[in-house]
């Protein structure tokens, strides 16, 4: 090549490389893609889109619901003045909330609304709360008693038109061993954890006081679920589910540290009762792109054994990166590509360490009658700041406004953002 | 006579180098104290201590790190729960599982290398109390 020829070349080279690095993460090799993004308020959004902070420093900021009157409900992780739920309204629609008022003592991650009633989840159990024209009457115990053992703890809800709710019940435990997360310890067949956590259970939305007893295992085999929804479009239960950690430490000769690193997926399913999605028994090996056994139970990387019969993920995505919320978009001021298509906001990982982490945030799959229609793509991007090994934000909580904004919150410091779009 | 006061001085010299309140720290033990964070506590704790929010509690300047040396040194060796660690207003929820298999050496190496690092500073770890604590558990 001759040396002018050489330099538009580098130069071409150059310039394709920095166009598909400047906006995006560390995850593009792997044909992630990436819109054309603008920096708005210190996050990247695809053009059209605008972020404004509607509040901030409220902490643990967990899950999110909006009431049809615009205001947003916040299940806070960590009682800020006493207060485990806030309310943000914004009363000259500016998009900053300017009357902002606490109530619940208790802490936690799940909040929704359904028929004038605002539900929310401490780490055991869920309250709810009539919606009164200026505030909200005394909470009711809806469910009580779940397992609760720290880890894995948020019960995260979702409800659907039928009079029910899921609720989350995260196994306390990475894959199910007899000393848990112990290298060489093996994995406990059958897992006793499967009869009271490591699922989807259903209560009634009406009920009282209710518990195990009450409640129906509606879906097993789920590690840690804290980002669900109910799909209104086609009546469906759909879970992000948090992969197991550790196989890298655990059995180095079988992962590297990339591989490690990027397994197992971090996996969507679409959840009918009794389905049985394989935890602790299999993974989803993002090399192989195949749902495996795992190590503890005899895996070997291609031994499939009993996960034949185990529920497929629609959707997969690199290791560790934590999805924990979930939101079907059915608004219509966002593009018509987004109608009926899923956001899932990531929480962001630490088990890709001593690899650099990575999925600080909100990510948007293309949805067609129910089932996704094309590859996942960044929507909302730069929550981490300037060191990913030192994230700023957090994303946590996702929930749709009734003019069809998306309000993400973080739960590092307690941020929360609505995001409009306009096509000017 | 005279081989007493020799032997006053020598204890006097012995206890200047050995017993003086800050000692010089052991580099060969830090240097391999890093190697073992590297293999089992990396993972957790993350390259730089800080650990991650709400999971893995920070090794950075916390009483945990840099206060009682038996405390510390029984963390390792039974491991926790989770949940028990709460710093500033954060509690920790993962378990730590036991890491009674380092033998004494390893324990106090990489323990005086996470008390001299991240910022933190303190006296190092003996195999001494390392052995005595274990012979406490077992």
């Amino acid at each position: 090549m001759k040396g002018k020829t050489k330099l538009i070349y580098f130069l071409m080279l150059f310039l394709l490389v920095t166009a598909f690095t400047n906006n995006s993460t560390q995850l593009n090799d792997k044909g992630v893609v990436v819109p054309r993004m603008q920096n708005v308020n210190g996050l990247q959004l695809p053009d059209g889109f605008k972020a404004t902070v509607m509040a901030e420093g409220l902490g643990r900021a967990r899950h999110l619901a909006v009431n049809s009157n615009g205001d947003v409900y916040v299940k806070l992780e960590r009682l800020k003045d006493g207060k485990g739920i806030y309310r943000l309204r914004d009363t000259n629609a500016d998009g900053v909330a300017d009357n902002i008022t606490g109530f619940g003592d208790y802490i936690g991650t799940g909040i929704a609304i359904k028929n004038n009633y605002l539900y929310a989840s401490s780490n055991d159990g869920v309250f709810r709360y009539k919606i009164t024209n200026d505030g909200v009457a005394d909470p009711e115990t809806i469910v009580k008693g779940l397992v609760n053992k720290r880890q894995h703890e948020s019960k995260s809800l979702a409800l659907d038109n039928a009079g029910n709710m899921y609720v989350n019940i995260g196994a306390p435990s990475n894959v199910c061993q007899e000393k848990d997360r112990t290298k060489g310890s093996p994995g406990r067949n059958p897992c006793p954890i499967l009869d009271s956590a490591g699922g989807i259970w259903q209560f009634k939305a009406e009920g009282m006081n209710q518990s195990y007893a009450e409640g129906t295992r509606y879906a097993t085999g789920l590690r840690n679920v804290v980002g669900l929804d109910w799909n209104n479009e086609v009546n469906d239960l759909y879970v992000t589910q948090h992969g197991r950690d550790m196989l890298f430490q655990h059995y180095p000769e079988l992962f590297d540290q990339k591989s490690g690193a990027n397994n197992p997926a971090e996996e969507m399913f679409r959840v009918k009762k009794g389905a049985d999605c394989g935890w602790p028994y299999c993974y989803f090996d993002n090399d192989k792109n195949q749902k495996l056994l795992n190590p503890e139970f005899g895996g070997d990387r291609n031994k499939v054994g009993v996960c034949d019969g185990k529920v497929k993920s629609i959707v997969q995505f690199p290791g560790h990166l934590a999805p924990n919320a979930l939101l079907f978009y059915t608004g219509k001021m966002f593009p018509e590509k987004y109608k009926n298509g899923a956001f899932i906001a990531f929480h962001g990982s630490w088990n890709r360490a001593p690899e650099p982490q990575a999925g600080y945030f909100v990510v948007f799959v293309p949805f067609k009658s129910g089932m996704p229609s094309g590859k996942w793509e960044v929507f909302a991007d730069g929550f981490a700041g300037e060191d990913i090994n030192r994230a700023k934000y957090r994303p946590c909580g996702l929930a749709q406004g009734p003019d069809g904004a998306l309000y993400v919150s973080d739960d590092n410091n307690g941020t929360i953002w609505k995001i409009t779009y306009s096509s000017n | 006579m005279w081989k007493l006061i020799l032997e006053g001085l020598f204890a006097g010299f012995a206890g200047l180098i050995f017993i003086r309140p800050s000692q010089p720290l052991p580099k060969a033990s830090i240097e391999r104290g890093k190697k073992v964070y590297n293999t089992y506590c990396l993972a957790c704790h993350q390259a730089d201590g800080s650990g991650m929010q709400r999971m893995n509690p920070t090794l950075v300047k916390t009483s945990y790190v840099l206060g009682d040396k038996k405390k510390l040194i029984t963390i390792i060796l039974k491991g926790l729960q989770g949940g028990e660690v709460e710093i500033d207003g954060d509690t920790f929820h993962n378990p730590m599982p036991a890491h009674d298999f380092l033998k004494d050496q390893e324990i106090a190496d990489v323990l005086s290398y996470v008390r001299n690092s991240f910022g933190n500073k303190a006296s190092a770890v003996t195999v001494a109390e390392v052995k005595s604590e274990r012979m406490k558990i077992k």
